[in-house]
């Protein structure tokens, strides 16, 4: 056996092809990398670059195992023949509202609409934001969203030039939903696309928004996206993030928020599909008097692998957190749930909640836990409790004994297990949607 | 109907019916009584099709067919009942949605046709009468959060939804205060029939005031030690089971 160098191993090639697909984006942009927003794309390919992307030694990615998404020659730019008629079968029944559609992770504006009001709203795609609202996304931009101990953050910062900026002045409130939908075309070719988003919700204003993604076709594909919310004082944002991806799809999102006193931000995070699920969904409670709920739903088959983690960060007194994830596992696959709270030692009168329930149906599924409290104030109300357990015999018994078919017990309790958090999604149409896609799921 | 020949059952190692015979006519109602821990909850979970039991010996004939042999969803479809001594609580599913279910599958084992909403909201109506359940009750969760009232009168508007053949019913009395007892015994001999039969399982008597049966059991460790009219609960209310014991126990058995 001889004892060679390894060179050019899948791995660095991603990171390669990455650091020349930074490079040309920089030969095309003329004069504008001297502008302060590409300064910090540099500086986070650097970091990206020193960082490297996390093994299973990072304690935060201990049970998520990156190393076969980063094994595959993604397209960085590639360009879709996707049309209308293509995404007739994904539209959502009854659903009215500005719908975006983002392909490869390139806006198209001739699949979109937008029917909000500029008064109302500004949506733009967030290349044009860039110019047109350099002062809003200078002020933001990347400021939430710290890249510093995140290689994937750091990764889509260095990228970032698609995706949405939307702004709600103060004191408005978007009656119609924003739904973002994220398609990825893989029919044809591996695909990595990487959006970035920024929302900005200015005081006592009030928003609703969906960030969707869809994966079509069988080759692989690789999304890594980040979101940036702020929410003002008195603001509240309703924030929807649906995942339908495929088994050969890998999908890395980090939201992160930002709330102002007596603000509201409610969420759920439901992944039906994908391969490889990270999403990261963190706030922080920079304000007094603020509200922040957190539901999530997971129900992974084959071999997906759907990891969940969350951070609530108390900075300020008199605040309240809530969160509940639920996950419904068969087969062979695995999830993941680390839901962190910080309570600052200013943070009195905290009131923070936390629970995550699993039902596994599988001896071959695992699940993995863990709750992570680091309380600093002494006047506070925090607690968190995970389950992980098998489908309630008792019930099913009780139902079986009623007339209903064992197979069709079974699926009624998974779905009135996952009725709990779907519940919670206020925007009806999509509510609906998706309880179909999960009863469709689930039935066995 | 019924007719249970020498019948044993195991919950693991432990023999718990150690050899039951009891035949059931249609139109009949039993009453199964005996001391804690004397099998008879286990008789009722056995014929209802418990798989947490090892049915090791005898045999269980339901009309002509053979009972143990029948998944727990099809003795319900064939016409069994059992109303349980705890009912479960199923969070995420409604009574009314649940029972619509459980219906419409019965129906389709008997080769009828589905009910529909209107049908079924019709049937409901009436039968909610009969234990005088509230309509807000039937929409909620399944039991959830449900007094202990509130479960059984929901077991017995289930069974009068569902018209059993054979309805067993597994220490419905406990934990019920008389009020609610009477409505729970109306409901039951509201359905009483020439063509059904009942197998009440009981501790006390109380029950047997406001649902007569035709013939008692005492049922002792495993076995059915003494059969008799109506005049028995009476005795056993009055001697309590002590006098049973003994008398198992000197003819050494």
């Amino acid at each position: 056996m001889t004892n060679q160098p390894q060179e050019n191993s899948p791995v660095s090639t991603f990171r390669d092809r990455l650091l020349a697909g930074f490079r040309a984006s920089e030969e095309r942009m003329n004069g504008e990398t001297k502008s302060p927003l590409h300064q910090v794309r540099r500086a986070a390919l650097q970091t990206f670059e020193t960082l490297g992307f996390p093994t299973v030694k990072h304690e935060e990615w201990k049970y998520s195992n990156v190393t076969s998404l980063i094994n595959k020659a993604y397209e960085l730019e590639q360009p879709s023949s996707i049309t209308a008629d293509d995404l007739a079968p994904l539209q959502i029944p009854n659903l009215s509202g500005n719908i975006l559609y983002f392909v490869n992770g390139q806006y198209r504006a001739d699949l979109s609409r937008i029917v909000s009001p500029t008064s109302e709203v500004q949506i733009l795609p967030f290349r044009e934001a860039l110019t047109e609202q350099s002062e809003a996304v200078g002020a933001y931009f990347s400021r939430i969203a710290d890249f510093q101990d995140n290689a994937f953050t750091a990764l889509n910062t260095a990228f970032a030039f698609d995706g949405v900026f939307i702004r709600v002045p103060d004191g408005k409130t978007v009656t119609e939903p924003i739904i973002l939908r994220f398609i990825t075309d893989a029919r044809s070719n591996s695909v990595a696309a990487q959006p970035r988003n920024l929302i900005i919700v200015g005081r006592n204003a009030e928003v609703k928004i969906v960030e969707s993604y869809r994966t079509l076709g069988d080759e692989a594909s690789f999304t890594n996206a980040v979101t940036e919310v702020v929410v003002a004082r008195d603001a509240r944002v309703e924030y929807y993030k649906v995942q339908n991806d495929t088994d050969q799809s890998y999908h890395i999102g980090t939201t992160q928020v930002r709330q102002s006193d007596n603000s509201l931000f409610y969420s759920a995070t439901v992944t039906l599909n994908g391969g490889f699920v990270r999403n990261n969904l963190n706030i922080v409670l920079d304000g007094e008097h603020c509200e922040a709920h957190m539901y999530g739903l997971y129900i992974p088959n084959g071999k997906q692998h759907v990891d969940n983690h969350t951070l609530v960060d108390h900075a300020k007194p008199n605040s309240y957190s809530n969160e509940l994830y639920k996950g419904i596992l068969e087969e062979r696959s695995t999830g993941v749930f680390n839901g962190k709270i910080y309570v600052r030692p200013d943070a009195q009168k905290t009131n923070a909640y936390q629970s995550c329930k699993n039902v596994v149906l599988s001896p071959d599924a695992t699940m993995n836990t863990k709750p992570q409290l680091e309380i600093y104030a002494d006047d506070v109300k925090c607690s968190h409790g995970t389950t992980t357990g098998k489908l309630n015999e008792e019930a099913l018994f009780y139902m079986r004994s009623r007339g209903i078919p064992q197979e069709q017990a079974k699926t009624l309790l998974m779905f009135a297990f996952a009725e709990d958090v779907m519940t919670k999604i206020k925007i009806d149409p999509i509510r609906e949607y998706l309880e179909g896609v999960v009863a469709q799921k689930l039935a066995m | 109907m019924l007719t249970i020949s020498d019948l044993q059952a195991n919950i693991g190692e432990k023999q718990i019916l150690k050899g039951i015979n009891l035949t059931v006519k249609a139109g009949e109602v039993h009453a199964i009584m005996g001391p804690n821990g004397s099998g008879k909850s286990t008789l009722a979970s056995v014929l209802a099709g418990r798989e947490d039991y090892d049915v090791t010996g005898g045999s269980v004939d339901f009309e002509g067919k053979d009972l143990l042999d029948m998944a727990a969803e099809v003795r319900a479809a064939e016409g069994i009942f059992l109303a349980f001594q705890y009912p479960v609580e199923i969070p995420g599913v409604s009574t009314t949605n649940f029972l619509k279910t459980a219906m419409n599958e019965i129906r389709k084992y008997r080769g009828q046709d589905s009910l529909d909403a209107v049908q079924f909201l019709r049937l409901m109506k009436e039968k909610m009468k009969l234990v005088n359940i509230d309509q807000s009750l039937l929409s909620r969760a399944l039991n959830e959060g449900f007094s202990g009232g509130e479960k059984k009168r929901n077991e017995i508007f289930q069974m009068a939804m569902l018209e059993p053949k054979l309805a067993i019913l597994d220490e419905t009395d406990s934990g019920l205060d008389i009020d609610a007892l009477r409505i729970v015994a109306e409901g039951v001999n509201a359905l009483r029939s020439p063509e059904r039969a009942t197998i009440l399982v009981t501790h006390y008597q109380r029950l047997l005031d406001y649902i007569v049966p035709d013939y008692v059991h005492v049922l002792y460790k495993g076995r059915i030690v003494k059969s008799g009219p109506k005049e028995l609960a009476f005795e056993l209310e009055e001697k309590g089971y002590d006098w049973i014991k003994a008398e198992v126990e000197e003819a050494g058995v």
